[in-house]
């Protein structure tokens, strides 16, 4: 099998998966308790507006039949109206996606280098005191929940010392000293929360490489330590780090949910939840949507990235 | 030996003594006060068994010790340089330029993420001992010596771009390009096909010579070693038994250590397996009839064409090739562990289905199979009793008192003391674990057995034991045998008849008298013709002729 074709393989593989997830998304907000007419009336929910509203958006129509309107929509770009204000979700879901992936997007330019730096150096002496710091601190971390630091960052941080804000709600149109005292807080949590798992993946897959007789060879060939880990065990150790990468920044964006909540941040987290609380069913599928597609993009994207580092895939016999 | 001679050994030895130092218990001795010395362009061979010291002893050499091992004192002088008493960077320095490796298998000691010219031009050119161009056309020269196919392009390709032979040889290239004072050669031809071992053989026997390199060459067979080395340092738990150049040892061994290693060697026995009495038999244990069968979906790669062969009751069948032959194919087709697309299989005249699942209780058990590795196909976490048991419960319903009874019959059967039952297969020797995983085979009281290769993975002396143990059962018990074997010294000693497979065909087939006494089948020739005599001197006249014919 050649890559292209084991590439192809995974791409459809991928939006296989897509349209699977948008089946799941739209069942689950299906079989959610309550009426969605009932829910924008609230209070004067008189039969006969009832069943205009349901007319008006076609929710008489059998399941099947609004499952590929909505998917026909979605691939389209059509993300819907939001039910609460009666505007566009697509102009809501612009204005906040950018600052969730400012977060994201600082939060693994910080964690994916330091892990993997963090895991090297953890790996050159195993048992060493440098290792074992290394390892304690990071079990250390993934035994806590994130909310829990956020909570204890936001204690010493911002109550007691007073350095930086607890809330970190951007409006837009801030200075750039403003949006970095806003993201120091989520981007420390977040960085925390994802930093753990990658290091100890990258310390353990090195530590398998470098048990293997290749390893053995190159050290008897004389090649110095520090290029033997970059240049002989990185290579092959790459598949499995990429792998824990990417389910990292996959938990990042799901993770994000919860620290937007809890610092009042503008992203699509939080959007996300506040469409739950107005029972907003088109934003709440909309976000997952986004939500789920970048979890599956990212998977994919690190089994690409393992067929391409396969020298035995790329160079065939 | 005077002192003159001694200053100018390019390696001297002395009283070198290794340690292995486990998690749990005492260091114990595992390499005890050993002296030896190689001179400028001279071949040392370390010779003995498997736990004789030899690669910890060429490993010291370069002041390494495997992870759990301590050298413990003793002196090693490289050219005038004391290795042991060098700092780790200084140690680095030295390994790879002045002295250099080239392991067992090279098809796992190459990275498989570089090219191999990058692995094989690193060391020169890290260390600035030359430029990556001028390294590269170094490392081409060697690839020519090597008589490497297309040496121009050769070493861009990865690792598993090219065949093991070819691999090992590329090893050897890498350990020569700094033009190192001394080459280790730890088994290099053992993982290698017979055919392919003398070609590999020869040509680092050529580099050694016209670079005039001293060479320390490990391996645990002596006629191979007896092709290429100067003197012989005879090992067995990691002391020296006998020390003197070729001719002596072979010739003239004054130790039974020695001797029994001469007797176990890998060569053509004198006298080939006595012919069976009875030949004609009504209805043969079994055969296989025009067998065609590949892997993939439909059996889309095919890997057998055509194969039949037959054997009787109380007799061994020999198939013997080389890797990609498809001799382990057809052990798997007959044991069930894969259908064949075409033919039939026939246990003493009744036809049997193909596939494992479709066979009766009755049928599985009486056709058996031992795999190569003993190591693999033991449960490390169950004892052996609990090993044993297995099939005995699975077959015949045993359990408690009568079981452990039978358990022990079968122990007693593969000449293993009772008391084996407690232990785990970790706490058994190569050779006891294959005992073990006979006696498996055996418990199920099987009419035929197949035998994949089950003395390849053994040091020479625990297979030939081996060997007269299936002798023995099949005297007694009157089990009939199918033995796969890449070495045609084996299948001459065990076999009434003999299948030789080349590309998933039988090219040749017969009984074993037949296969031996010329005039053979041209692959059977090679094959006969690869078998490494004793003496020295064989392999270029083997060479010579391989050339004439060509």
């Amino acid at each position: 099998m050649n890559i292209t074709h084991l590439i192809l393989r995974r791409l459809g593989i991928g939006v296989a998966t897509v349209f699977i997830v948008s089946l799941l998304v739209f069942v689950g907000t299906e079989i959610l308790p309550g009426d969605i007419a009932h829910a924008i009336l609230g209070q004067g929910a008189t039969p006969e507006l009832v069943a205009n509203i349901r007319a008006r958006l076609g929710l008489d129509d059998p399941a099947h039949i609004r499952y590929f309107r909505w998917l026909g929509n979605l691939i389209t770009g059509d993300l819907g109206t939001s039910l609460a204000n009666g505007g566009s979700i697509a102009d809501d879901i612009r204005e906040r996606a950018g600052n969730t992936f400012m977060l994201s997007g600082i939060t693994a330019l910080i964690a994916v280098p330091l892990s993997l730096l963090l895991g090297l150096i953890a790996s050159t002496r195993p048992g060493g005191i440098v290792d074992r710091i290394i390892s304690s601190t990071t079990l250390a971390l993934i035994s806590v929940p994130d909310f829990l630091i956020a909570v204890l960052l936001v204690m010493f941080f911002s109550v007691y010392m007073g350095w930086l804000p607890s809330i970190s709600s951007l409006r837009g149109g801030e200075d750039i000293f403003k949006i970095v005292r806003a993201l120091t807080l989520p981007v420390i949590t977040l960085v925390f929360t994802v930093l753990a798992h990658m290091t100890r993946m990258t310390r353990t897959a090195v530590l398998n490489v470098l048990a293997s007789p290749a390893i053995e060879m190159a050290f008897l060939k004389g090649v110095p330590k520090w290029r033997i880990i970059l240049l002989h065990a990185l290579p092959n150790a790459i598949a499995p780090i990429i792998n824990v990468i990417a389910l990292n920044l996959a938990y990042l964006i799901s993770g994000i949910v919860v620290i937007e909540t809890m610092f009042n941040y503008t992203g699509l987290g939080r959007l996300m939840v506040q469409g739950v609380i107005t029972r907003d069913i088109p934003l709440v599928q909309a976000c997952a949507m986004i939500f789920c597609s970048i979890y599956i993009l990212l998977n994919m994207s690190a089994d690409i990235i393992s067929i391409v580092a396969n020298p035995r895939i790329r160079h065939p016999k | 030996m005077s002192s003159d001679q001694m200053h100018n050994d390019i390696l001297q030895v002395r009283n070198l003594c290794v340690d292995a130092v486990p998690r749990k218990g005492k260091p114990f001795a595992i390499v005890n006060d050993i002296s030896f010395s190689v001179e400028p362009g001279k071949v040392v061979a370390l010779i003995g068994e498997s736990g004789s010291g030899k690669t910890t002893i060429s490993l010291a050499c370069m002041a390494y010790a495997k992870p759990g091992c301590v050298i413990t004192s003793g002196s090693v002088e490289l050219d005038g340089m004391k290795m042991l008493e060098l700092n780790q960077s200084e140690k680095q320095l030295a390994r790879g330029v002045n002295i250099s490796y080239v392991a067992q298998s090279a098809a796992a000691s190459f990275n498989s993420a570089l090219t191999i010219n990058r692995q094989v031009t690193e060391i020169p050119v890290i260390k600035n001992l030359m430029s990556r161009e001028e390294a590269e056309k170094k490392a081409i020269e060697l690839y020519r010596q090597l008589d490497l196919p297309d040496p121009e392009n050769i070493g861009k390709r990865y690792p598993h771009q090219v065949s093991g032979g070819q691999l090992q040889r590329l090893m050897a290239a890498m350990a020569m390009i700094c033009d190192p004072k001394l080459l280790i050669l730890d088994e290099p031809t053992t993982a290698l096909d017979v055919t392919t071992q003398i070609e590999v053989l020869q040509a680092f026997k050529n580099l050694i010579h016209q670079k005039n390199t001293s060479a320390i060459y490990v391996s645990h067979d002596l006629s191979v070693v007896a092709q290429i080395a100067d003197d012989i340092l005879v090992l067995k738990d990691g002391k020296m038994v006998e020390y003197g150049p070729v001719e002596q040892i072979v010739s003239n061994a004054k130790q039974d250590y020695t001797r029994m290693l001469i007797d176990a060697a890998h060569v053509m026995p004198d006298t080939i397996h006595p012919a069976p009495v009875n030949t004609k038999q009504e209805t043969p244990m079994f055969e296989a009839n025009n067998i065609t069968a590949g892997y993939g979906i439909n059996h889309a790669s095919i890997v057998l064409k055509d194969v039949s062969l037959r054997v009787n009751k109380g007799e061994t069948v020999g198939v013997i090739g080389e890797s990609g032959s498809g001799k382990s194919t057809l052990g798997r087709v007959i044991c069930g562990l894969m259908s064949p697309k075409i033919g039939d299989l026939i246990l003493e005249g009744a036809a049997i289905p193909g596939a494992l699942k479709q066979r009766s209780l009755e049928q599985l058990q009486r056709i058996q199979i031992v795999f190569q590795m003993a190591d693999v196909a033991l449960n490390p976490r169950h004892r052996i009793q609990k090993i044993l048991q297995r099939p005995l419960e699975f077959y015949f319903g045993m359990s408690g008192q009568e079981a452990k009874n039978r358990v022990i019959e079968l122990l007693e059967l593969v000449e293993l003391p009772a008391s084996f039952m407690d232990r785990y297969p970790r706490e058994l020797s190569g050779g006891q674990k294959q005992r073990v995983n006979l006696a498996r085979a055996l418990a199920a009281k099987p009419d035929l057995i197949i035998c994949d290769e089950i003395t390849s993975a053994l040091d020479t002396i625990v297979a030939e034991a081996i060997l007269d143990l299936l002798q023995d059962l099949q005297d007694r018990l009157g089990i009939t045998y199918i033995f796969i074997s890449h070495d045609i010294s084996t299948i001459a000693k065990i076999a009434d008849t003999v299948a030789v497979m080349r590309l998933g065909e039988v090219v040749e087939y017969g009984s074993t008298s037949e296969i031996l006494t010329p005039p053979h089948h041209e692959y059977t020739e090679l094959l006969l013709d690869s078998v490494p005599d004793l003496h020295p001197g064989w392999l270029e006249k083997v060479m010579a002729k391989r050339l004439e014919s060509a």
